[in-house]
């Protein structure tokens, strides 16, 4: 809970203030009983008049009006404090999860981290919102009717003394309850969000299929799985006001039953045993007002801790701030006994993997798949590290670099292309934002992403919606290179980035990419993709079996003989 | 307000046992609440002063009020459990209604609507839905009972006073309504931004590894900042000015309070009315001004609810795709002649992309199409699986109108293999039985081998029985492809459509699957899209397509002997 005071400490003045202007208007009501056992005592006693209960009664309207401002006053600096903290949280969330390395990624996925980022947000606006502005007006209110009881008459004012506890602890026993059960429901509520999208993401498959009726079947278990526990919690939230009702108007018999007495003996007026009265009365709203802001308060406890465990997450990997300067004349790459596992039990994805490229050395990464080419390639740009070994990018050690540096070094265009809503221009400058339009049509023409351009009227501007939806598979990867290219980095890696394209396309990308200066890593699962390269990786297994020039690799390789046969056994 | 809600009843009406149950309850807990303050009142009056104390009176009053209470407690319980009961049925009822919805909303709709949105639908809209229900049901109804009842009462006891709250009420009411208006358009406001940074963060998160690979987290973060000021500002806005609702109604409660003091001390004055029943009486300002309170809160969240609920109806009243015919013509032996005939089709109406394209497929035959990219292919197969149905022209199956079968009849006899994987959260396993469900382990293990998945699939955690993940989890795109094949093989349709479905699997593994598929394509129908030309070779026809024309059709030495478009392909893949 911690985290959210210090999110809440920016705003630490309204965040003071609001609940102190609720205080503040609540002891304006708490004055109210007073002024009603001044008009019974005082008004309505044989020497009463008229003048003296209005004189009262304007007292009463003043404090109304006063509690008035007082409470608006309130409700802005906590609407403030509630809606700037959760924007604060919200972005810094986004922060963190940005910062997530794919193994965070991949355990936690996206459905999770989506519902953190906007519901479980809301949640928690919606909780301190209701915390400062009502949360603590209630104790406030309670104590202080019990504090003005004492003051009345300390006998009876016991009576409230023993149903406090007994009200306290309904409450506290309740909340313990159903903080882990929103949880639960929470979970539950992931469930259904995530088939939901898929659902969504998987439409044609779906359809093709025919299996509309049995996702619908198997969302309808997860909806319903859903309301079971939805309802326990509702049933649990509803014990709240019968429990506090029975308490409350137990302590008013009480309080009735002993202000009798003491009226009879002459210790107490009328008048005070009337303010008792209503004082408990007072407790009983604030009470109810309680139960039902605790439900909400809850709610938003189970999100924040929700939010709390993604902002605990360590990204795997990390970079410094001031980092290493890369030497330009030093390999481009060198792996040394590299090996990769994606989580601790699973086989490796990478063995012991050895080799050094060159400065402006093209070279080729072939193998089946699930062999481990992703992997390797992964590994440059550190999107994740070796589990053992190392990988140096131009003479550093990769985990020397600040991450400015190294992104600046490697560029990868990835098999599945991503492209963002907004224009042509703004999703390939990604990796040169202040390069010219002149170098992005240079960087489309190498990538054969200007055909894709002349396709659209307004060229660069042309509008690309979410996920590049209103392209084709070919032209978004073509895009996707394109943005690699214009990167204009010294390592080029193309993770198996031609796969979309038809193969004049293709060929024209690819005689492009070995002409550029810099180094070159060039996934496919094609020897003809490959064969030009100077070198060629292949992989097998996550093992690194074979490395040569294509004539070289056709001699020493038995794997790529095998590749290169199939293949053009299929073309002949 | 009415008007809004109306498509809502419906959903209400398996719950009308419920409803009522919540009613009576709520009925009975009003009522009871307003009878209890009665005895204690007299309790009060028993309370006369020193010495004048009626001590059986007041424990006769005590007594009852004490049975009363329990009974109050047990109808509080009950309207709060039917509540619950309800909202979190109808919560349940209203996505199962919206998914079953969505299954039926054309291709189209799916294409053309961002998917955070559609999800947002689902998720905050219905649960913002759920909480202005859940704050109707528990205080709206109960509430207008009180303050019907409580005036009931006090005009019973003193007119006066009745007349006092009688007047000053609708100011209360006014003063809700007048800021509930002025406030719509913030939550309008706030609910568009909302969407915008769900379809925004939707977009990062799902594109991270691209996002860090360049660097872009704080562009992207940046971005997102302003869309979450901007949100946060419509935020505050709808938050404040709504909240004003409830301190200034307790302004106007407070001078009810003060209305029914004087009236109430001047009745006492003027004897029509005892000090206990003034008490009683003042117990009722606050009691019937609690729910005016709980009133105005609720119409405030109701704002939030309505946009909540109309989004997701928004949603649920998109228009189906068109349904299937009354009297479908069925297809039980299917042969598998496919005849496209004077197809005319585009995607947006004024960019013409398909134009008076026929092509026919005999039984058993396997036709592909080539062409550069975005010519049409895909979008043809799309037509024969009724993603998108045609402008003008027709599709035929066995000379029957694909649009004179159901959807169902027609799928059951394609299968579809596309580029981009798809697969569910599940084993394995269940994923390979998506089209079958009834197979059994042999036959998915026969299949799986077929199809040389069998091996890497071993090789998982757990093998068959391995749970992929969100979106595929750690399995290489050619894995998961791999898995996609095998489920179409285990589907065994009678057409078989594959859109550059083994692009994305090494030569050595696609050439084991083009066998595996050669032998399922033996006396079926098969449309392959691909752009290796070594796939399409042996396609019994080969149709070469040009911006939304077919250009040319033949085998493949028939085109090669054209020396035309195709030939110009095959020359550009062989250099």
């Amino acid at each position: 809970m911690r985290f959210i005071y210090s999110y809440l400490k920016k705003y630490r003045g309204q965040a003071i203030l609001a609940p102190l202007f609720k205080m503040l208007e609540a002891a304006f009501e708490l004055i109210v009983p007073l002024v009603v056992k001044s008009i019974i005592d005082v008004g309505l006693s044989p020497t009463g008049t008229k003048g003296y209960v209005l004189s009262r009664v304007g007292v009463m309207v003043l404090l109304a009006a006063v509690g008035l401002c007082a409470s608006i006053t309130a409700q802005y600096f906590s609407a403030r404090a509630a809606v700037m903290t959760a924007a604060d949280l919200r972005a810094d969330l986004m922060r963190k999860v940005t910062s997530l390395s794919r193994r965070e990624q991949d355990r936690l996925g996206t459905a999770t981290l989506l519902t953190r980022l906007t519901s479980d947000i809301e949640a928690v606006q919606n909780g301190v919102n209701l915390t400062l502005r009502l949360l603590l007006r209630s104790p406030f209110v309670v104590f202080g009717a019990v504090a003005m009881a004492f003051t009345v008459d300390v006998p009876t004012a016991l009576v409230f003394a023993a149903a406090l506890p007994v009200l306290s602890l309904i409450i506290v026993l309740i909340m313990r309850l159903s903080t882990p059960l929103y949880r639960r429901v929470q979970g539950k509520l992931d469930d259904v969000t995530k088939q939901t999208r898929e659902n969504l993401t998987g439409a044609r498959v779906i359809r093709a299929f025919n299996r509309e009726a049995a996702e619908t079947r198997s969302f309808r278990e997860k909806t319903e799985a859903h309301e079971k526990l939805a309802f326990l919690a509702g049933k649990l939230g509803a014990l709240m006001n019968p429990l506090t009702l029975v308490t409350v108007n137990a302590a008013v018999i009480a309080l009735l039953w002993l202000g009798g007495g003491r009226v009879d003996a002459g210790r107490m007026t009328p008048g005070a045993v009337a303010a008792q009265y209503n004082y408990l009365s007072q407790i009983l709203v604030e009470l109810i007002k309680l139960a039902n802001l605790i439900v909400s308060v809850s709610k938003a406890l189970a999100s924040a801790k929700r939010i709390e465990a993604v902002f605990a997450e360590t990204p795997a990997v990390t970079f410094p701030d001031d980092g290493a300067k890369p030497d330009p004349t030093a390999d481009a790459v060198t792996f040394r006994h590299v090996t990769l596992q994606y989580h601790e039990n699973a086989a490796p994805a990478l063995t012991d993997v050895t080799f050094t490229v060159k400065a402006g050395e093209k070279i080729g990464v072939i193998g089946a798949t699930g062999a481990g080419k992703s992997s390797l390639v992964s590994l440059i740009g550190r999107a994740y590290d070796p589990t053992h070994g190392t990988v140096r990018v131009m003479g550093q050690d990769a985990r020397d670099y600040d991450k400015a540096t190294l992104t600046s070094l490697v560029a990868t265009a990835l098999q599945k292309p991503t492209l963002f809503a907004g224009t042509i221009r703004e999703n390939l400058c990604w990796g040169c934002p202040a390069a010219t339009d002149e170098d992005l049509l240079q960087a489309a023409a190498l990538s054969a992403a200007d055909d894709v351009l002349a396709t659209k009227d307004a060229g660069l501007d042309a509008e690309v919606e979410q996920d590049g939806r209103n392209f084709s598979g070919g032209q978004r990867q073509r895009l996707a290179l394109a943005r690699a290219v214009a990167a204009n980095a010294p390592i080029l890696i193309l993770d198996d980035a031609l796969s979309a394209l038809d193969n004049a396309t293709g060929r024209r990308v690819l005689e492009h990419a070995l002409a550029l200066p810099g180094t070159l890593f060039l996934i496919s699962q094609r020897v003809s993709h490959v064969r030009d390269c100077d070198r060629i990786l292949v992989l097998e297994d996550g093992r690194l079996t074979a490395v040569g020039t294509h004539d070289a690799l056709l001699q020493t390789s038995e794997t790529y003989r095998f590749i290169d046969a199939c293949e053009r056994g299929a073309r002949s | 307000m009415k008007h809004a809600l109306s498509p809502i009843l419906p959903l209400l009406r398996p719950y009308r046992g419920t409803l009522l149950l919540s009613l009576l309850f709520s009925a009975a807990y009003a009522g009871l609440s307003i009878a209890t303050p009665l005895f204690f009142g007299q309790a009060i009056d028993a309370i006369a002063g020193v010495g004048q104390v009626d001590f059986a009176l007041l424990q006769s009053r005590l007594i009852t009020a004490g049975a009363l209470t329990g009974v109050t407690a047990l109808g509080a319980y009950l309207a709060s459990r039917a509540n619950a009961r309800l909202v979190t049925g109808l919560t349940k009822d209203l996505r199962q209604d919206l998914f079953r919805h969505l299954q039926t909303l054309p291709i189209a709709y799916l294409d053309s609507h961002p998917y955070g949105d559609t999800l947002a639908r689902f998720t905050s809209d219905v649960d913002q839905f759920a909480d202005g229900l859940q704050l109707f049901l528990t205080q709206f109804f109960s509430g207008m009972l009180t303050i019907l009842g409580t005036l009931g009462v006090l005009l019973a006891l003193q007119p006066v006073v009745a007349a006092a709250v009688f007047v000053l009420t609708p100011l209360s009411l006014f003063v809700s309504r007048f800021i509930t208006k002025r406030t719509k358009k913030y939550f309008v406001q706030r609910t568009q931004k909302r969407g915008a940074l769900t379809a925004a963060t939707e977009q990062t998160v799902r594109g991270l590894p691209a996002v860090q690979a360049y660097g872009r987290e704080d562009a992207e973060n940046e971005a997102f900042r302003r869309l979450n000021d901007d949100l946060a500002a419509s935020t505050l806005k709808a938050v404040f000015y709504s909240s004003i609702t409830n301190p200034a109604t307790r302004f106007v409660n407070s001078l009810v309070y003060a209305a029914v003091a004087l009236t109430g001390a001047f009745g006492v004055l003027g004897g029509s009315l005892s000090v206990g029943l003034l008490v009683t009486v003042l117990g009722y300002a606050n009691q019937y001004a609690k729910p005016f309170n709980e009133i105005s809160a609720v119409l405030a969240e109701l704002q939030n609810a309505l946009t909540g609920a109309g989004r997701a109806l928004e949603l649920l009243q998109a228009p189906s795709e068109a349904p299937d015919p009354e009297q479908p013509v069925t297809h039980d032996a299917v042969r598998g002649a496919v005849a496209f005939s004077h197809v005319d089709f585009s995607y947006d109406k004024s960019r013409p992309l398909i134009r008076d394209l026929s092509l026919a497929a005999e039984p058993g035959q396997t036709v592909a199409l080539v062409g550069t990219t975005g010519c049409g292919k895909t979008t043809l197969l799309n037509l024969l699986l009724r993603f998108y149905d045609p402008d003008g022209g027709q599709i035929t199956l066995d000379g029957e109108n694909i649009a004179a079968m159901t959807r169902e009849t027609l799928r059951q006899n394609v299968g579809l293999v596309l580029q981009e994987t798809w697969l569910k959260t599940g084993t394995v396993t269940e994923n390979l039985t998506f089209g079958r469900p009834d197979a059994t382990a042999d036959e998915v293990v026969a299949a799986a081998k077929r199809t040389r998945a069998d091996a890497f699939i071993r090789r998982l955690p757990a093998g068959y029985d391995t749970v992929i993940g969100d979106g595929g989890g750690s399995l290489s795109e050619g894995q998961k492809q791999l898995l996609c094949i095998t489920r179409v093989l285990l589907a065994d349709p009678n057409i078989l459509i594959l859109d550059e479905a083994t692009s994305n699997i090494d030569l050595a593994t696609e050439i084991a699957v083009q066998k595996a598929l050669r032998e399922l394509t033996k006396g079926r129908t098969c449309f392959i899209v691909a752009h290796r030309l070594s796939t399409v070779m042996h396609a019994d026809v080969i149709a070469v397509m040009d911006r939304g024309r077919i250009v040319e059709t033949g085998d493949h030495e028939t085109l090669l002997a054209k020396n035309g478009a195709y030939k110009t392909l095959w020359d550009a893949m062989k250099a």
